[in-house]
Formats: C-alpha cells, structure tokens, sequence
C-alpha cells in the first residue's frame, strides 16, 4: 500500500513538487536563520573564545558582557596576581577606536591590547608574520584578514601597509584568523602599552585581567578566591562566554528577530505543506472512498498517506539542507557570512521540526479521508 | 443464496428535512445468478446495493450476505468482509489515474497483503480474460471508457469474490461497448460457479437481456421480481 501512496504521490508531478519543495524552501529558511543566530551569539564571545589560555576573567563588578568594559585601576593587575592560586595574571585592553587609511578609508575597529611580554589573548593562527618577532617592532598591529578587506577593498593581504589610530602610526605586521566579533569587522591586536597610545581614555584604562590557574586548582576555585580577595568580579572563561551571550539575548533584538523568522518558517511550511496535501487529498477523495468501498481499512490508508508524508519529508528536508549546506558552503567565503556554520544540532532539531509540519499537515488532511463516506463512490 | 434483506429501512438527514429511502425492503440475491435491480431514479436501488455492500448500515432491518450478519461485524471487520468477499464495479470506474491497468487492477489483492509480483500477475491474468491483455501497462487516460471499465470489472474479479455489485456498469458507455462488457461480466464474474453472484442496478434496458433476474423497486421497496428468488 505505500507503493500504491508513493505511485498516487507521483500521478500528480505538481503537487509532489509543490509539496516537496514547501518542506525544502521551510527546512532551508529556518536552519538558515538558526545557525546564523548561533553564529551571531558565536560573535558575542570571540575575544573570549580567542584567549584560549586564560582561565578566569577579572573585571569591573558592573561588567556582564566582554564588549561593555568598564575600566580597572593599573593596580587591579598586582592585586589579582597576589591571589593564591594564579599561576599568572595579564592585563588585557578592548577598546572601539576608529581607523584611517592613507587613501582616506575610515572604518571603525575593535583594539586589542596584549601583554606587552607573553601576547596573551592573541589568536593562534597567523596567516602572515608571527607574532613574537613581528607584533614587537615599532607600530606594529596584526589585523583579520576581513578587517583589511575593508580597508582596501578588492586587494591581497599586503604586510607593511600603515594606518592612522589615534592621530598615530600603525603599521601591520601580521595577519591572524580571529573569530568574527559583534562590536566591528576590523579586528586589531596589539601590545597593551601600544594600544593604549592609539585610543584616548582617563587614568584607569585596564579592561580585563586574564588569569591562569596554577596546577592543580580548579578555575572555579581561582575565580572564587580572586573575587573574595581583589572585591572585583572574576569568572571561568566558560562563564563569561555564556554571560556575554546572555547579555546579547537580553539586551538586543536579535533573538526577537530571529524567532519571529523561524516562527514565519514554520507557518509558511505548515501553510503550503498544508494547503497542498489538503487539496492534494480532496481531488483524490473519490479513489480514497473507492478504496474503502473495496475494503482497505482506515488505518492501511493513514500507512499509505503516512508513506507519501514520509518521502516529501525526507526529499525536503534534503533538498533544503543541501541548500542551507551550500549557502554556509559558499557563503563563509566572504567575510560577512565568516564564522557562520551549519551547526549539526540544528540540521537535527529542524529534521524534527520538518517532521512535525509535515505529520500535523498529514493528519489535519487525513481527517477527510477517514471520515469519507465510501457511500460516495455510488453518488455518480 | 448470496444475499437476504428483510425490513430495511434506511433514511438521510434529520428534522423535516430527513429523506425514507428504502421504506422495509424485502429483498434477497440467489447464487449462481445475475440479478439486475432496475427502477425509477430515485427509489433507492443505489442506498439497496450500499446497504448489501456493507457500505451503508441500515437503520432496521437484517442484511445476510451468504449467511453473515453485517449488523454483527465491527467497521473494520466489514471491511475485511467486503475485501474477501465482494467486488465493486462503479458507474465513474473510479480507477486510480496515476496507476497502471495492470496495478489498478491489482489493489484488492495488494490491500490483501499480497506481494506485488503475484497480485500482478493475477491482474494481468484477468486483465487477459477481458480482453486487455495488451493493455496492462497503459494509465486510465490512455483507456477508452470501455477499456476503463473492463479494468474495473478486472478490479471487482481478481480477487475471485462470491458476489460482485455493479452500479450503472454501462452508464457511460455506448451501446456496443455496454454489451460487450456485460457479456465478459457475465462469463467471467459468474463462470459457471454456482455458489457466485451478480447484482446489477442499471437503468440500462439494453442490456436487460444479460439478467437471469429481474427485481423491480419502487419507492424504496421491492414491487416485483421475475422469476421470484426461489428459497433454497
């Protein structure tokens, strides 16, 4: 009988096409705006992801997101360190600055000042230039990739090229891979003691202190103990990831956006999937009644119509991820889709999620089909 | 005998504006015969065969169908009843467009559980019987109405039921195409077996010469029947 669904399902190219590609055009929009939903909360800790070496992040009490600092006093520095259980402790500078090319590009940019000894908090990957032997020469920054593509539009990576920060020369000297973050495409790292001097700012200037854990005690435990003793805030890197996302989920409109596009994707799939099998069933009523006259039971014809759900879901949902697949596929070539991905939990989730439309619109239809009266293929 | 009726009623709707169909029908189908039941429009020879058919439940009234009360059987197993037992042949055909004559012809074996290699081969069988040996693989479109109904009869016969209900099985066809497929009904829906039978309501009087039984309805009862059903 699902051969007999399958082949009833095909008879009509249309409405197969129609119904499959309800499910596709669904699973696409909503893995789609999920993964890139993820991405952007990805965003929001990328300066957290990127110090991979740091346990525990100290900070202004106030502070709740990595891209708000409030600055410390320089002495917040020696205070953490004279905390029992810190292997060691670095400042660490985030401020928006804004940048200038010779040609006169003005973009704005996100600095990050390192400690001017062990670079702690730079990204691992450097595409060109190193970054022991070329961040300490004089004035000079290592940028993304993305960041000076948006300074010099349609040209190769070039080192040496300089920049206005500050009224003051910047050279760069490397390029690394860091994470796309929230605040600006142009990312800059720096030493701490340089990035001060191309960013204009009071007497406390320290954004963070980065903290390792001695051997041997748990980050939890080292973040508890520097809060107690220093008075300031200080939490697991894992933590602060999670708060900054938090902070962008509640202070933006991001999530709202987003769940109202998902929202939309369900409705349209339920909406087309819907329409189509509904009027896909009643032009078939007539050989629906026949088939019950003949004796097929009610529950071989919910198996059958259950067969032809079941391969526009999978044939859908397919189609639509393979979709969503090449969108990030092709997409995270450029640099304004960088560091979006199709997250494989949410190709799950949406399968499921397809699974649901595609059942609720099956059985809102199948309801005429076991309430028909067989009676009916009598009446002409 | 393949068939009793005594004292069905059977009515639609509700209120005033309820309709008496059948009004206590008396009515009953030997073995071994083609009994055509003919009448006025109207006077309820469809809601009979619907009633016999298990499709319709009267609202009083016994309906026997070689010796099964259908009042006795729960929905789903009247239609296992139906799917052992009895073969349909519509006045729309009611094939299914997108399948074959040869699977057209073979979903009452297919709902049966048959495999699909062996339910084809019996519809192509019967196909063969009726005359469309060569047509198995074309769709309904392709089909004349004749050749269409001949699958249905294909339809209503391969899975050897003991009665076969015809509704209008000529009604859209011309006249040398209606004759033709009475007379392969007749050969192969009957064939000889004695314990089979063949209810046919038609408005058709030219094929009336393919009745070994005439029932006449009139206003939702029996008003006469040639020769009368002998009691066995």
């Amino acid at each position: 009988m699902m051969r007999l669904g399958l082949k009833m399902l095909f008879g009509d190219p249309i409405k197969c096409l129609g119904l499959v590609l309800g499910v596709a055009l669904c699973t696409l929009l909503i893995c789609q705006q999920v993964s890139i939903f993820f991405g952007l909360l990805g965003r929001a800790s990328s300066v957290v992801n990127d110090a991979a070496e740091a346990d525990v992040w100290v900070m202004d009490p106030a502070v709740n997101t990595v891209d708000v600092p409030f600055p410390l006093r320089d002495t917040a520095l020696a205070r953490v360190r004279g905390v029992d259980g810190v292997a060691w402790a670095v400042p660490l500078f985030k401020q928006n600055t804004q940048v200038k090319t010779r040609r006169g590009t003005l973009e704005n940019g996100l600095i990050v000042g390192l400690d001017d000894v062990s670079l702690v908090g730079v990204p691992d990957t450097f595409i060109m230039g190193t970054s022991v032997h070329d961040l300490r020469r004089t004035d000079a920054i290592a940028v993304n990739p993305a960041g000076f593509r948006l300074l010099y539009p349609g040209e190769d990576l070039e080192l040496g090229r300089e920049l206005e920060i500050n009224d003051r020369r910047a050279v760069i000297a490397a390029f690394v891979e860091a994470s796309p973050a929230f605040s600006a495409n142009l990312l800059i790292y720096t030493p701490y003691a340089r990035a001060l001097t191309y960013t204009n700012g009071g007497r406390n200037r320290l954004s963070f202190v980065l903290v390792k854990a001695a051997d041997g005690q748990a980050p939890e435990a080292v973040a508890a103990a520097v809060a107690e003793q220093t008075g300031l805030k200080a939490v697991t890197r894992a933590a602060f990831r999670g708060e900054s996302i938090a902070y962008v989920l509640a202070n933006t409109g991001i999530p709202a956006s987003f769940g109202t596009v998902v929202f939309l994707g369900v409705l349209i799939g339920i909406a087309i999937v819907g329409l189509t099998f509904n009027q896909f069933i009643m032009e078939s009523i007539k050989q629906y009644a026949a088939l019950k006259a003949i004796g097929v039971r009610n529950g071989r014809l919910l198996l059958m119509t259950l067969g032809q759900s079941a391969f526009v879901t999978v044939v859908g949902y397919g189609l639509g991820l393979l979709a969503a697949a090449a969108f990030f596929r092709f997409g995270s070539q450029s640099d304004a889709l960088k560091g979006f991905y199709l997250l494989p939990q949410v190709a799950v989730a949406v399968f499921v999620l397809a699974c649901a439309i595609v059942l609720v619109s099956t059985l809102v239809s199948m309801r005429k089909v076991l309430t028909v009266d067989p009676a009916a293929v009598f009446r002409g | 005998m393949a068939v009793r009726c005594a004292g069905i009623e059977k009515g639609f709707g509700r209120g005033p504006a309820r309709v008496q169909v059948l009004r206590g029908t008396d009515f009953s189908v030997p073995t071994g015969q083609m009994t055509f039941l003919v009448g006025p429009s109207g006077c309820g020879k469809t809601t009979l065969i619907s009633v016999v058919g298990g499709i319709l439940s009267p609202d009083a009234g016994a309906v026997e169908v070689f010796g099964q009360d259908l009042a006795a059987l729960s929905r789903g197993r009247l239609a296992d009843f139906r799917l052992q037992n009895l073969g349909f042949i519509f006045q729309q055909f009611n094939l299914l467009p997108a399948l074959s004559a040869v699977e057209n012809a073979a979903v009452p074996l297919i709902a049966r559980g048959e495999s699909a290699a062996r339910a084809h081969a019996a519809a192509a069988e019967a196909l063969g019987e009726l005359g469309l040996g060569d047509h198995g693989h074309k769709m309904p479109q392709q089909l004349s109405g004749g050749q269409q109904q001949r699958v249905a009869i294909a339809r209503a016969l391969v899975h050897q039921p003991r009665l076969v209900i015809c509704d209008e099985p000529t009604a859209s066809l011309d006249a040398e195409s209606g004759q033709n497929v009475m007379a392969l009904l007749r050969d192969v829906a009957l064939a000889g077996d004695t314990q089979r039978a063949v209810v046919v309501v038609t408005h058709d009087n030219r094929i009336f010469d393919f009745a070994d039984r005439m029932v006449e309805m009139s206003d939702g009862r029996v008003v006469g029947a040639s020769p009368a059903a002998a009691e066995p």
